[in-house]
C-alpha cells in the first residue's frame, strides 16, 4: 500500500468526516463547520440556518435568518416567463433528462440581464460605493469597464435595474418593503429610501435581481458566494415548470411558428438544382 | 426603442439572417444558403466556421480541425474538464449531461477558452498599443502588474507545451505561417521568458494564428468551444467500462481539513 502521507489530498474549511469501523470510504460522523450534521444539526436547524453555515461557517443571527428566509422564498420562482425558467421548460417539452432543465434553468439565468452575473456586479458595486448616494451617481454614469476582454460580456445596463422595465413592479417593491421590515438592515433601508434616485440616474427601474443583490450584501456574501447562492436559490422554480410542460408536451407550448422571418431567404434553391440536373 | 415598446416590438418577431428549417418544403436556409444544395461536400468544421464566420475556407477548416485533433481532446481523465465526463460515467449518468458539463467547465481560467479568448484580445491590443507608439516592454509590464498573468503564457502542471512544435509544422506546411500575430505572440514570448520564466502555450498560437486570419476574439472563442469535447467520450466510455463509483475513490481520510478544530453543538 502507498504511503499514507503522499496521497494527494482535498483542502477544506467546510467539512470533515470520520470513517465507518469497516469501511474507510463511508462516513460515519459528517462535521460541517464544525457541527455534527446528521448527529446533531440535523434535528435543530433549519434549511436556511444550515444553507447559511455551509456559505459562511457559522450560524447565522437571527435577523440574517429572516433576511435569508425572505430572498429564498423571493427566489425560488422566477415565474413561469422568466428567461431561466423558459429554458428548463424547453428541456421538459422535448422529453429531454431533468438535469438538463437545471443545466438549462443555470447557463440561462447565469447572465448579465437578470442572472447570476448581474448579481456578482451588483454586490461589487455595493463594495465599492456602500451608501454613499454620489458614489452610486457616479459608477452608474460611468461604470468600470475591464480593458481585457473576458467569457463574460460588458454590462450593457446598471446591475440590479432592469433595462426592459417601464417602472419599479409590484414584487420588486413588496420584497424590499418584506426585507426592510425585518429590520436593522441599513444597506436594504437604503436601497428603499434611494431607489427613485438610484432609477434616475440609471434610467430603468429596480429589478428583483438589485434586490436581491443587496439581501445578498446584507448577509455579508461576497461577490462569487452571491452570484452562486442567486444561481442555487432560483432553481425550484425551473424544476417545477420544466415538469409541467413536459407532462403537458410540446403541442401545448409556444413554438412561435409564425413568428421568425427569414431576412435573406434564397428560396428553393435545391429543388431548381435538381430539376435543372435531371 | 426602449423597455415595453422594445419588448412589444419582438414579440413574436425574430428577424434573422442565420437561417430557417422549412420542414414542409424540405429545406434549410444557413446564412443565406440552401443547406442542401451549398454543403454536400463540407466536413462539419468547414460548416462550423461558415455559421460562426460567414466564411466559406475549406483549408483553413481543416487546419483548425487538425489543431483540434493535436491539442484539445485529450483523452486524459485528469484533466479538470474531462474528469467531469469521468464522473458522470462512474455515477451512471448520461453521456450528454457528462459532456455537457464538461464542455461548460471548459471555459476555465487556467486552460481552455478563457486564454484563448483572452489572448485573442490581448494580441489585438498589443497590436493597437505598439501601432500608437508604445513600446513593447512598458504594454507588456503594465499588463503583467495588472493582471499578474497573460493569457496564452504559463501553464499549470509544466510549463513546456508539447502541442506547440507540431501545430507550427501544421501551420507552416498549410501556408499560414509568418503572420504579424503569430510573429508577435513569439516575440511577447521572448520578452516574457527572460523577464518572468514564463513560456507560451498552445492558446497564444491558436490565438495568434486567428488574429492573423481576421477573426475577432469571440469568433477565436466561438471555434474552440466544442474543441474538448472529444476526448470527454473517451473519459466517459472508459469509466463506464469500469465498476459504478470506482473512479479515483476518495478516502475519509484524504480531506485535509483546515475548519474549525472542534466539534461544536448547535444551539
Amino acid at each position: 500500500m502507498a504511503n499514507k502521507t503522499k496521497k494527494e489530498t482535498i483542502t477544506t474549511k467546510i467539512w470533515n468526516e470520520i470513517p465507518e469501523d469497516d469501511n474507510p470510504f463511508a462516513a460515519k460522523v459528517c462535521y460541517c463547520s464544525g457541527f455534527d450534521v446528521y448527529g446533531d444539526l440535523l434535528s435543530k436547524a433549519s434549511y436556511i440556518e444550515y444553507l447559511y453555515l455551509l456559505f459562511k461557517l457559522e450560524p447565522p443571527s437571527h435577523n440574517h435568518v429572516l433576511l435569508l428566509e425572505g430572498l429564498a422564498i423571493a427566489l425560488a420562482n422566477p415565474g413561469i416567463r422568466d428567461h431561466s425558467v423558459r429554458g428548463a421548460m424547453n428541456a421538459g417539452v422535448g422529453g429531454s433528462t431533468h438535469a438538463s432543465a437545471l443545466i438549462a434553468a443555470l447557463a440561462v439565468g447565469a447572465g448579465n440581464l437578470g442572472g447570476g452575473r448581474e448579481i456578482y456586479n451588483m454586490v461589487k458595486y455595493w463594495e465599492q460605493c456602500g451608501t454613499d448616494i454620489d458614489a452610486w451617481e457616479q459608477i452608474i454614469k460611468d461604470p468600470p469597464v475591464e480593458e481585457r476582454a473576458d467569457v463574460w460580456l460588458p454590462m450593457e445596463h446598471t446591475p440590479g435595474f432592469d433595462p426592459n422595465g417601464a417602472s419599479c413592479p409590484l414584487p420588486v417593491r413588496q420584497v424590499l418593503e418584506h426585507m426592510v421590515k425585518i429590520g436593522e438592515n441599513k444597506k436594504l433601508e437604503w436601497l428603499q429610501n434611494n431607489r427613485e434616485r438610484l432609477e434616475k440616474f440609471s434610467g430603468c427601474p429596480l429589478a428583483m435581481s438589485g434586490v436581491a443583490a443587496t439581501v445578498l450584501y446584507e448577509l455579508e456574501l461576497s461577490p462569487d458566494q452571491s452570484e452562486m447562492l442567486y444561481l442555487l436559490l432560483r432553481l425550484p422554480g425551473a424544476a417545477v415548470h420544466g415538469l409541467e410542460q413536459e407532462k403537458l408536451g410540446w403541442r401545448r407550448y409556444p413554438f412561435f411558428g409564425d413568428g421568425l422571418k427569414l431576412t435573406n431567404d434564397p428560396g428553393p434553391v435545391m429543388m431548381k438544382t435538381t430539376r435543372a440536373s435531371e | 426603442m426602449t423597455g415595453p415598446e422594445l419588448l412589444k416590438f419582438y414579440e413574436d418577431n425574430w428577424e434573422t439572417t442565420f437561417g430557417a428549417c422549412f420542414p414542409g418544403e424540405q429545406r434549410i436556409v444557413v446564412r443565406g444558403v440552401d443547406l442542401f444544395d451549398s454543403f454536400k461536400q463540407s466536413g462539419w468544421m468547414e460548416y462550423l466556421l461558415f455559421v460562426v464566420t460567414g466564411k466559406r475556407d475549406k483549408k483553413l477548416a481543416n487546419l483548425l480541425e487538425s489543431i483540434w485533433v493535436y491539442c484539445t481532446s485529450f483523452p486524459d481523465p485528469r484533466l479538470w474538464n474531462n474528469r467531469v465526463a469521468s464522473l458522470a460515467a462512474t455515477t451512471r449518468s448520461t453521456a450528454a449531461l457528462g459532456v455537457s458539463a464538461g464542455v461548460a467547465v471548459s471555459e476555465a481560467t487556467l486552460y481552455g477558452l478563457k486564454p484563448i479568448k483572452g489572448v485573442s484580445d490581448f494580441l489585438l491590443r498589443v497590436q493597437e498599443k505598439l501601432d500608437q507608439g508604445i513600446g513593447l516592454d512598458l504594454i507588456i509590464e503594465k499588463e503583467m502588474s495588472l493582471n499578474r498573468s497573460i493569457y496564452g503564457y504559463g501553464r499549470p502542471i509544466t510549463e513546456n507545451d508539447e502541442r506547440i512544435p507540431p501545430v507550427l509544422k501544421m501551420i507552416k506546411n498549410n501556408g499560414y505561417f509568418g503572420g504579424n500575430y503569430l510573429s508577435l505572440a513569439f516575440e511577447i514570448e521572448k520578452k516574457l521568458q527572460k523577464k518572468y520564466k514564463v513560456q507560451m502555450n498552445i492558446a497564444a498560437v491558436y490565438g495568434a494564428l486567428l488574429c492573423d486570419q481576421k477573426f475577432t476574439p469571440m469568433e477565436a472563442y466561438y471555434m474552440a468551444t466544442l474543441s474538448f469535447s472529444a476526448g470527454m467520450f473517451g473519459a466517459y466510455i472508459d469509466a463506464l467500462d469500469k465498476p459504478s463509483g470506482a473512479f479515483f475513490p476518495i478516502h475519509t481520510c484524504r480531506i485535509n481539513y483546515k475548519g474549525v478544530a472542534k466539534s461544536r453543538v448547535w444551539e
